[in-house]
């Protein structure tokens, strides 16, 4: 098939920047979209041109990096999966796509379609994770955990940070990826100790990124690759509100 | 060079507990004024600089990735094993320990496997500790499986994303420690020299990815933990942008380099779909426990599978293995494959792979049951060829996979260059000859959790405390050389992509370096390869320039460094001139066409000097000795 293809071209952070048109010529159906840029930039380079840039690095769905708007849709038009996983037999021969860098103001753009997310890191730094000393553990099988609770806790867990829940997102909020590591650790008995402190923490670093509110859109769970669900944002919530309770009136004994 | 790998004297069961309490310790208070660099932020980096910094070191770490958590570790599907026998089904310490020397075909050190197995222990613990949500069993307790081939369910996973679970906790286990102030975190930074000082590794050498700054950092002794080598054959399993700069860059400044030619080819990767893929997508190799391989018995036979009637299908493993079938380890399935493949047996439209099939499974066991099993796996496989493996069997082909070879470290993972240490899959490891699936994980992480953070203080103490700043002779050269390099690069204007080059490579190692070998293929190869790159640096076009983010120029770089390593790793399969493991020399085999050991000439380690770019290197030995796993031939007939 050959395609007509419209992407977004930024020299740098303060670059204005606009978009492009290339022709993708003779592409095939067992063609990952990334193949697909590949041989776009190929033939860019042979032009003497620069390619286009865009990260990706495992290409199986499961480092995060790939992360792009196609057509408007964060990581193109299939439920359930990163741009990297998207293959060409969804497009037919003479559509045209539109290709953009995920936008919001705590991720801004590098270049082209490379956009700084570390804002996420900055979010798990502020309490995402267990305080645990390497070789202080216990026995991993000393505290059985019901499976229902290490299942739960696994399904958070799935996030992968590709942060195409901001993207899509109207407020370019990261309350889903925040919610999602919140809850990960909630559901786990190792994780109660700095369970409210946690919540408290991730979330405010959220605000002073500059991530948006959460106005229950729910576009959210709609692009995320890993169907991380809506409802722990609910459960995030009540972990901020009972943490700043406590704060606010001291924990009773 | 001198290869002395410091086993202590201890029997081996008590070494390592009596080698904690030899080594010298920096009291806490002097630990802060130490400045450790870590490069890679995978499982084995990641969890070293985390520990090294809860330690009270000063600890600066680089990536080259936007953030640690997604380095190539992310990309572990199986599981991690630890002898921790929750099963009760005779797992031991001891027999983790001889399972991984036997399997490595007798190329790896006993002394650190026997360490690598007794810490897989605490490998778990402290994983579960950080929330790691390993499967578990309905009463709570931590789920098992079998592993490749393994006799014992010692393998622990969580679904099939251990490989992601491992590295955010020991990703958030980091940016813990980022936030404490004992990590400083250096993203989007690439390494493209080690600084050696009056013979001691004292700093590196970073591009930043974004500005294309080059500079030099100081510090009392570097880590790498930078990740294996396979995307040196093009296609592979590896991420994207897996690559050998850091270990090669560090060889050439005195590193040996140990058993370049053990490359692991894993037999369940979906096969290439055209010559334009720059990846390979692995299948868990869980998979051969329910599915049967097999190809069509006429050579070129094009019906479709389902036409093919049972006495007309070859299942060739269970053919040839009866007692292992379908569970042959890695080396045996890939080699028997590419066989099949290449006298014409080859299925699907590239006429590339075998098939996996499921439809006696489903007889067997219902299609229910088999989705409850590899149902996420079959969806993979779908998006990826459009097929559905409930209907159609799937189509696998061997891929690069892993890689054994590395740098060369003694007991306490130090290089032979002093100050310098390797960790993870940088190091030429304890996997031998041959890694055992889940092994990778464990090994990373151990190395990364429990032994560097340790052995580093022990070279530390000793160490004489100098003050090498960045304006150092040795920092500055090296700087230069980097820009040099760069400014190269850039300058040739040629007309071929990097990617083209890099193609061309990877075919002439897969041709000759992969799965099977012979002396007159590897002289083709060694004369090749200098040929190409020599084209390399007339003829590539790298676009844009140094100063700003360029990935052409990255790519180009680590394309440059390749085709230097890719010699040393033909040489190295040259002169290892016997058969082991995942080295398999078509001159060398037994009489059933399995690979043939020459204990009595190659039982030891081929370790690496370089002597400059297209000198013929210098092959030194480190000599094996088996005192408690006894040398014998690996059978799986
Ligand atoms: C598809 C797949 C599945 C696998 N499944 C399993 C499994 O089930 N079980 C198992 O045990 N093993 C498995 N393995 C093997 C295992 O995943 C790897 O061996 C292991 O994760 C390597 O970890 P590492 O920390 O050594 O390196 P990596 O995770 O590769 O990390 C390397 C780090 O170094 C950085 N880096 C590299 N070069 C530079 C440089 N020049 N400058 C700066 N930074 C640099 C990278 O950014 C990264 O942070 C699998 C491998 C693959 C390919
Ligand atoms: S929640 Fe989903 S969309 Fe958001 S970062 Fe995680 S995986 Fe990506
Ligand atoms: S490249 Fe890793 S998720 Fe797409």
């Amino acid at each position: 098939m050959n395609l007509t293809l419209h992407v977004w071209r930024q020299a740098g952070p303060d670059d204005a920047g606009a978009f492009e048109t290339y022709r993708a010529e003779d592409i095939s159906d067992s063609m990952s979209f990334l193949d697909m840029l590949d041989l776009v930039n190929e033939d860019l380079t042979r032009k003497g041109k620069e390619p286009i840039a865009f990260e990706h690095d495992c290409r199986e769905g499961i480092c995060g990096s790939c992360g792009m708007m196609i057509n408007g849709v964060a990581h193109g038009p299939e439920r359930l999966i990163t741009a990297c996983q998207l293959h060409m037999r969804s497009f037919k021969d003479g559509d045209e796509i539109w290709i953009e860098p995920f936008r919001a103001t705590a991720f801004p753009v590098m270049r082209d379609l490379v956009v700084d997310r570390n804002s996420f890191d900055r979010v798990i730094q502020a309490g995402g994770y267990i305080s645990v000393r390497t070789g202080s553990a216990q026995d991993a099988n000393a505290t059985p955990i019901p499976k229902r609770d290490a299942d739960r806790a696994f399904d958070a867990a799935a996030c992968i940070g590709c942060g195409a829940c901001v993207a899509a997102c109207p407020n370019a909020s990261a309350m889903l990826f925040t919610a999602a590591k919140v809850a990960h650790l909630s559901y786990l008995p190792q994780g109660q100790a700095e369970r409210l402190e946690r919540a408290l923490g991730m979330a405010s670093q959220h605000d002073a990124e500059g991530f948006g509110n959460c106005t229950n859109h729910g576009a959210c769970q709609e692009a995320c690759p890993k169907g991380i669900s809506v409802d722990y944002i609910a459960r995030l919530n009540r972990d901020v509100l009972k943490g700043t309770l406590n704060k606010a009136v001291g924990t009773p004994d | 060079m001198e290869l002395n790998a410091r086993i202590p004297d201890h029997p081996i069961d008590r070494m390592w507990e009596r080698h904690r309490f030899d080594m010298k310790l920096v009291n806490p208070a002097n630990k802060r004024r130490y400045q450790v660099i870590v490069v890679g932020t995978g499982l084995a980096g990641g969890a070293a600089a985390a520990t090294m910094g809860e330690l009270g070191y000063q600890v600066k770490a680089f990536t080259f990735h936007d953030s640690p958590r997604r380095a190539h570790s992310i990309a572990a599907q199986g599981g991690i094993n630890a002898a921790k026998n929750y099963q009760g089904d005779g797992d031991s310490v001891y027999r983790l320990f001889y399972d991984t020397v036997k399997g490595g075909d007798f190329r790896s050190r006993e002394a650190n496997v026997y360490r690598l197995a007794e810490l897989s222990l605490n490998i778990i613990d402290q994983a579960v500790a950080q929330g790691v949500p390993f499967a578990r069993e309905y009463g709570g307790l931590l789920a098992n499986r079998s592993f490749g081939g393994a006799q014992v369910s010692r393998t622990f996973y969580a679904r099939g994303q251990t490989g992601q679970q491992l590295l955010l906790g020991a990703y958030q286990a980091l940016e813990r420690q980022v936030q404490a102030g004992t990590v400083q975190m250096n993203v989007r930074s690439e390494m493209l020299d080690v600084i050696v000082v009056d013979g001691r590794a004292r700093g590196i050498v970073t591009r930043d990815l974004v500005t294309g700054r080059i500079e030099a950092h100081m510090a009392d002794a570097v880590v790498l933990g930078t990740g294996g080598y396979s995307n040196a054959f093009f296609l592979s399993t590896n991420a994207m942008g897996c690559n050998v700069t850091a270990t090669w860059r560090a060889h050439r400044r005195g590193a040996g380099f140990a058993n370049p030619c053990f490359t692991q080819i894993h037999p369940t990767c979906i096969p290439q779909s055209g010559e334009y893929q720059g990846k390979l997508t692995l299948m868990s190799e869980s998979l051969r426990n329910d599915g049967r391989i097999w190809v069509p018995k006429e050579p070129g036979d094009t019906r479709a599978a389902a036409a093919i009637p049972d006495s007309e299908r070859d299942y060739y493993l269970e053919r040839l293995y009866p007692s292992f079938g379908n569970l042959t380890p890695r080396d045996i399935a890939s080699r028997r494959a590419k066989e099949m493949v290449d006298s014409g047996h080859g299925v699907g439209p590239m006429r590339n792979g075998v098939y996996l099939d499921f439809r006696d499974a489903i007889q067997r066991l219902g299609k229910a049951a088999v989705a409850e099993r590899y149902g996420n796996l079959f969806q993979m496989y779908e998006k990826i060829t459009g097929e559905d493996p409930y209907d159609v069997p799937m189509r696998i082909y061997p891929a690069p996979h892993y890689t054994m070879g590395g740098l060369w470290v003694d007991y306490d993972l130090m290089t032979t260059v002093p100050g310098l240490f390797a960790i993870g899959e940088a190091n030429f490891s304890d996997h031998g000859a041959n890694r055992l699936g889940a092994s990778a994980l464990m090994q990373g992480l151990a190395d990364g959790y429990f032994i560097i953070p340790l052995t580093i203080g022990n070279y530390l103490a000793d160490a004489p405390k100098m003050d090498v700043g960045v304006d150092h002779p040795a920092a500055r050269d090296a700087v230069r050389e980097v820009t040099d390099t760069q400014e190269r690069l850039l300058a040739v204007k040629g007309n071929r992509t990097v990617d083209s080059f890099h193609q061309e490579l990877g075919r002439i190692l897969w041709d000759h370096c992969g799965m099977a070998r012979t002396e007159a293929g590897l002289r083709e190869a060694l004369q090749k390869i200098p040929e190409l790159r020599e084209r390399f640096w007339k003829e590539v076009l790298v676009p844009g320039s140094g100063a700003t983010l360029n990935q052409s120029l990255e790519k180009a770089g680590r394309v440059a460094d390749f085709l230097e390593f890719a010699e040393v790793m033909c040489w190295d399969a040259l002169t290892r001139d016997e058969s082991c493991g995942a080295h398999y020399r078509v001159e060398h085999t037994t009489e059933e066409g399995e690979a043939k050991r020459d204990d009595e000439n190659f039982a030891h380690g081929a370790v690496w000097e370089f002597k400059g770019v297209g000198e013929e290197p210098v092959r030194h030995r480190e000599p094996l000795h088996f005192e408690h796993v006894p040398l014998s031939q690996r059978s799986y007939k």
